[in-house]
Parts: structure tokens; sequence; C-alpha cells
């Protein structure tokens, strides 16, 4: 057995040895059933949920906010680092403000954003937004900074037009440092999507949970959690398992 | 003789970017106040007003004191077990490669929806808030340790074999001194994550703290509250970050000095 997949082997025990030490746990009453529910039952209420149809329509609204705040991030995100890209002395300036971006508790706005749109899906929007727009500039910025020279003079040898030489040297050359982006904005987008529903909102995934928790409704609020725990992690999985193709064929190529 | 205005003050001068920017961002927030009106965002004057006259008031520094002690204990363990965890798991190689990529989903999973979790084991009170602050500020911490440590130059431990340094000398002269640029920025971002966490700790279910009297001014239509108590938590972070980030930077200078 080769050693990455002994690697991957072991990363599977961990995670079904967790799994059965915790049913375990809960079934010997070891953990206080009302703090936690063996996992078995949180997958059947989660089958339940589904069944009885009460999930789809949080899973309808999380998924078209985070689609469009995802949507809205990566655009204009990208749109700036390349602006930005463009122009050294403003980029001078906002460097510092791009290193200390995400200190800033954003969740904190989150409030005032209710406040200024009502108690919608906007003020969800902007958080996710807000919070994921900084991760695609800086990769923006970082891909346009390794497009190696040569490969521009080339284009510039091969007599390109500007849009050619962006369409088939520039952006190839950074789609590694965009592709990061796009899977950060993606995680981000999601994470400030569900933060703002879980603490203030009429609908959608992180408030169901919240309101399963002050309803005392333990099945429901854990099947919940382990349905946005799972998505989040096939969503990073998968992506994660893209760009390793991506790399490879480069290396090849 | 033309007296030359300070560098700092010329165009191409740092403070002179700063100045700018913090006038772009004024203005933004003058615009959303024109827009929105006193019902939704207390304009930029009337904020600085009432957030002075707020830090006199035994009030605020009752919930701020609740909020920087639950911050203070979860930045401890964060930082105590991060790089515990990192030292370990750097060391071990295996260890370290099974568990990197499983630290870096549960960093990009929304951690908030744990929170119900943590306060049923914890009860509604500070060890919530610091368990919830630690479970977001320790995974950076152990990812920056792990690296530094998987990626010290093997020379090194080499030349402390070479010069039979006792174990204690090899962690104190070479291994420390190695991996601290690393270690400082790992705490930098541990330090954002974990008062985010112990905000967003605050926001749901608390009746104490910063985050509290954020989301109580809004549920009162007290905005200007909201407004000053966003305005005061924003500076302290952005401050605290400027501090950190130049300690990390001469971190790096001296680094790359020796």
């Amino acid at each position: 057995m080769s050693r990455q997949a002994a690697i991957g082997w072991t990363r599977v025990a961990v995670i079904v040895g967790f799994l059965a030490a915790l049913e375990i746990l809960c079934r010997m009453k070891v953990i206080n059933p009302l703090t936690l529910i063996p996992p078995s039952e949180m997958a059947m209420a989660l089958w339940g949920l589904f069944v009885s149809g009460k999930i789809w329509d949080d899973i309808a609204q999380t998924f078209s906010t985070v689609a469009l705040a995802f949507v809205f991030s990566v655009t204009v995100g990208f749109a700036l680092g390349a602006l930005i890209h463009a122009l050294p002395r403003v980029r001078r300036a906002v460097d510092p403000l791009l290193a200390s971006y995400y200190s800033i508790p954003f969740f904190v706005f989150y409030p005032l954003l209710i406040a200024l749109f009502g108690l919608n899906t906007v003020p969800l929007i902007v958080i996710g937004f807000v919070f994921a727009t900084a991760a695609m500039v800086i990769s923006t910025l970082n891909g346009l900074d390794r497009v190696p020279r040569v490969m521009t003079k080339t284009a510039r040898i091969l007599r390109l037009s500007p849009a050619q030489a962006v369409m088939q040297v520039t952006l190839p050359s950074a789609a590694p440092y965009l592709f990061t982006g796009l899977k950060l904005a993606l995680a981000y987008s999601f994470i400030g999507v569900i933060a703002g529903e879980f603490i203030l909102s009429g609908g959608g995934l992180g408030f169901s949970i919240a309101y399963a928790y002050n309803e005392f409704d333990n099945q429901t609020m854990y099947a919940l959690m382990m349905f946005v725990l799972v998505i989040a992690t096939v969503m990073n999985g998968a992506l994660h398992v893209w760009e390793q193709r991506l790399l490879k064929r480069r290396t090849r190529a | 003789m033309t007296t030359q205005p300070p560098a700092w003050l010329t165009l191409g001068g740092r403070a002179f970017d700063g100045v700018v920017i913090l006038a772009l961002f004024v203005a933004v927030w003058q615009g959303l106040y024109a827009y929105a009106g006193d019902a939704a965002i207390t304009s930029p004057l009337a904020t600085l007003a009432y957030a002075s006259s707020l830090v006199q008031t035994a009030n605020f520094w009752a919930n701020a004191d609740a909020t920087l002690l639950a911050f203070f204990y979860s930045l401890v363990i964060s930082i105590v077990l991060g790089v515990a965890l990192g030292l370990v798991l750097g060391a071990r190689r295996f260890a370290g490669d099974v568990a990197e990529p499983m630290l870096v989903a549960l960093y990009t999973v929304p951690k908030v929806t744990l929170y119900p979790l943590i306060l049923l084991i914890f009860g509604l009170g500070l060890s919530a808030k610091v368990a919830f602050g630690v479970i977001h500020g320790v995974i950076p911490i152990v990812l920056f340790t792990l690296n530094a440590v998987k990626n010290i130059n093997p020379v090194l431990l080499r030349t402390a074999r070479v010069m039979r340094l006792t174990p204690w000398q090899t962690v104190s002269t070479v291994l420390a001194p190695a991996v601290m640029p690393e270690l400082i920025t790992g705490v930098r971002v541990g330090f954002s994550l974990t008062m985010l966490g112990v905000l967003i700790g605050e926001m749901f279910a608390s009746q104490r703290g910063l985050g509290f009297l954020i989301i109580n001014g809004i549920s009162l239509h007290n905005v200007r509250m909201t407004t000053a108590v966003i305005l005061i938590v924003v500076t302290f972070a952005i401050v605290a970050n400027g501090l950190l980030l130049w300690v990390d930077k001469r971190m790096y200078r001296g680094a790359a000095g020796v």
C-alpha cells in the first residue's frame, strides 16, 4: 500500500472511529441524550425531513442566497482585482487594507444591514458578498502577479490583440489562483449566509437550526446541523479534487 | 528657501493614503446615512459623539469586560492548544499528513451551526462563549504551527546535533526562533477569528457583552447604540491587527537577516 493510500485510509478510519465512538457513548447514555443524539438518529431525522418535505424550502432559500452572494462576490472581486492590478498607485494604498480586511469581525455589521435593508434576504446576500469578495480580490491579484514575464513578452512578439492576450495567455496562466479565489469565495459566502440566518432572519437552514434550538427540538436541530456540515465538506472536497486535476493537467502539459 | 512638507504628508506617503481611504470610508458612511436616515444608521459625527459618551458609562464597561474576559480566555486556550497540537502534528509527519486536509475542511465549514451543541454542553454563559471562540481560533494556529515545524530546514537540526546542544538548548536557540515568524502569523489570524467567534456567540443567545449590545440595540430600535458599539469593536479589531501585523513584519525581517 502506498503512503498516499495509507494516509487516505487512516483519514477514513479516524472519521468512522469518531462517529462510532459518538454512537456508542450516546447509546450507553454516557452522553446525555438531551445534549447530543447518536449520529444514526441524526441521519434518520434528516431522512424524515426530506421525506416530509419540510427541509426543501430552507434548502431553496439558503442555496439561492448563497448562489447570489457567490456570483456577485466573484464578478465584483475579479473586476476589482484586475482594476487594482492595473493601477499600481491605488494598489499601494489598498494593500494594507486587504492585509487587515479579515481581521474585521464583519458579522457585527449584520444587524445594521437589517436596519438598512429590512429583514429579508438582501442583508444575507450583502454579508456573504462582503465576506467573500476580498478573498477573490486577493486571489486575482496573486494570480495576475504571477503571470510569467516570458509569457506576456511572447504574446507581444506573436502580436496578439489585447483581448487575445488576456484570453489565451493571462487568464490560463492565472487560473490556479483564480480557482483558489472561487473556492474561498464559495466557502465564505456559505459561512456568511448561514451565520446571518442563524443570528437573525426569517428562513433558511441557519434560521431553522436556531429555531429548533429554541424549541428544544434536538432531532431536527441535529439533522440540519449534520446536513450543513456534510454539504459544506462535500462542496469543498469536490472543488479540491477538481483543483488537483487541473493542476495535474498543467504539470503534464 | 521653500520648506518641503513632511514626507508623510506628500502624495506618495503612507499616511496620505490612509487619510484618503479614511475619508472615502466616512463619505460612504455619510452617503448611507443620507439614504437610509436616522431609523437605520446614525451619521459618522453623531456616532463618534455617542461612542465617546458611551465609553464613560459603567453599563458599557460591564459589557465590554464580559467580552474581553471571554476573548482573553479563548485566545489563551486557542494559542496553547493550537501551538501544542501544531508542534505534535508537525513533528509526526504521518499524523500531520492525515490531519492537515481535515483541519482545512473544518476551517471552511460554517461553525456557527455548532453553537447550539456548545450551548447544550456548556450552558448559557461565559464558558460557552469561550468554547465557541476557541473552535474558531484554534484551527489556523494549528495549521500555521504545523507548517512552520514541517518546513524547518533539516540542516538546522543536524547542526544542533553536531554542536551537541542539549534538547532545551535546541528548542530555545534553534527550533523556537525558526518557527516564531509563522507562529506569530498564526496567532494574528487566530486573534481575529477568536474575536469573531466570541462576538457571534454573544449575538446569539446571550445577555451580556458587546455582541449582545449590538443585537439588543436593533431589537430595541436603539440604532445609535448599535452603530456606536460597532464602531468601537471594529476600531479595536483594526488597531490590534495593525499592532500584530507590525510585530509579524519585524519577525520576518529578523528571520531573513539571520
